[in-house]
């Protein structure tokens, strides 16, 4: 068994003394680990870093097997931003929540999505929405995305607020009235037609938005909690 | 099964050779042989120190160093500037600075960084000390954590802990290494040095 492809690392743990296991996000092979020989020298360390876009060669007896990977740095975003609290903090989270897909099973559409993203992480101005975004995205390929297109109860495409925290659809502000309570809110930059700047509040309206399914319809049922590091990116974000 | 060549006590020692970093089970049998073979010169002094050293190393309560009295050798050290907290991950980042005699503060080991996929959070790092100790008379807290994601995350988050305690908090410099040729860094060092430009 044998390929190549692109990826993004996720997680480098030590294996003996020289070598590492990798755990990648590759475009066309999805989450897969492999162990890598010298992954621990000087030469390689700062390769396996994580959100680091890597190309990658894949090599074992059998395809069951850990098998072995060969890399090279494609472009080395963690060291773009290892001054930058909040992004490290952003990329270090998408990394730990891009571990909930299964092994081995491709998602490419993310893998694309993961790219733009991380492509950003230097522009305060646009990535915290861009992050949302992303959440969003990983909810739809773990098979619980979102419909926010429509509302609910009345079928239309106009005034949708709300998101039902039970269907995980759009409520619009008139049909929403009277639970308004116990829904929540549909910020401004995830509606059809929203376009311009985004407003802090509504980036973390979206957090909760995400937060809330990811936490009730993917971590609660396996008995895991949020990643630490989206916890410590909402604090980054709510400083003024 | 394969048949035992030597005694269960030279067996045990080449297993417990085996386990130590560096040796595999074959260099541990060479070592074992060096030892048996200098038994008067080498084997009986090492069993001595090392059970000397079983006996009395001790972590520093202070700064969580490894020596034989607690507070360690560094901080009871009066030559030392005691306005200057050195922070590292692990007591090999110490001996290193120490092997480099740059540093005339004192340390603070932290125990490793967070690591979130290995469960490791700020209670499982000596970070609630580091805060206590960062009051008069020290001044400055030098985060020398290592330059990878999990140690800048570490630092980001130490940043933000130690805001308001009134000590001025800095972190190392990164760039190119000295002997470094600029053809064959990474483009992370790269771009780390050229950010932290500095006029001539």
């Amino acid at each position: 068994m044998e390929w190549s492809d692109e990826g993004v690392v996720l997680s480098v743990r030590p294996h003996g003394e020289s070598a590492a296991v990798l755990e990648l996000f590759t475009r066309r092979h999805g989450r897969h680990l492999g162990l890598v020989h010298g992954g621990r020298s000087r030469k390689l360390r700062p390769v396996l870093q994580i959100g680091n876009h890597l190309d990658a060669g894949w090599k074992a007896r059998l395809a069951d097997n850990l098998g072995h990977f060969t890399v090279e740095l494609r472009k080395g975003f963690a060291a773009l931003l290892m001054e930058d609290a909040a992004a490290l903090t952003a990329m270090t989270s998408m990394a730990a929540l891009t571990r909930l897909l299964p092994e081995r099973d491709p998602h490419p559409n993310l893998f694309e999505i993961t790219q733009f993203v991380l492509g950003f992480l230097d522009d305060r101005a646009v990535w915290p929405a861009l992050v949302v975004r992303w959440e969003l995205a990983l909810l739809e390929e773990l098979g619980f995305g979102l419909d926010l297109a429509l509302c609910a109860a009345t079928g239309q495409s106009k005034d949708l607020v709300y998101v039902s925290p039970k269907s995980g659809r759009a409520v619009s502000a008139e049909a929403g009235e009277p639970y308004k309570d116990r829904l929540l809110a549909l910020p401004l930059f995830l509606r059809g037609s929203a376009s311009g700047t985004v407003s802090a509040e509504d980036v973390l309206a979206g957090f909760a938005l995400t937060g809330h399914f990811l936490t009730t319809r993917v971590l609660a049922p396996r008995d895991m909690t949020m990643p630490d590091a989206r916890g410590r990116l909402l604090s980054y974000l709510r400083r003024p | 099964m394969s048949k035992q060549s030597a005694g269960t006590e030279i067996e045990r020692l080449i297993a417990l050779l085996a386990r130590l970093p560096g040796l595999g089970h074959r260099s541990a049998r060479k070592a074992a042989l060096a030892l048996i073979k200098r038994r008067t010169d080498l084997l009986e002094p090492l069993a001595a120190a090392l059970a000397d050293a079983a006996a009395k190393i001790v972590a520093c309560a202070n700064c969580g160093n490894i020596d034989t009295a607690s507070p360690c050798t560094i901080c009871q050290d009066p030559r030392r500037d005691r306005s200057l907290i050195v922070v590292v991950e692990e007591i090999g980042d110490l001996w290193a600075l120490e092997r480099a005699g740059v540093v005339s503060g004192l340390y603070h080991v932290l125990g490793g960084h967070l690591s979130p996929l290995d469960g490791v959070g700020p209670e499982q790092l000596s970070i609630g000390k580091l805060i206590e100790r960062a009051v008069p008379p020290v001044k400055e807290v030098l985060l020398a954590l290592n330059a990878t994601v999990e140690g800048q995350s570490t630092a980001h988050y130490l940043t933000e802990q130690l805001q308001g305690h009134g000590v001025a908090v800095t972190r190392l410099a990164q760039g190119v290494p000295i002997g470094g040729e600029l053809d064959y860094l990474d483009e992370g060092t790269l771009a780390a040095a050229i950010k932290s430009r500095r006029a001539m």
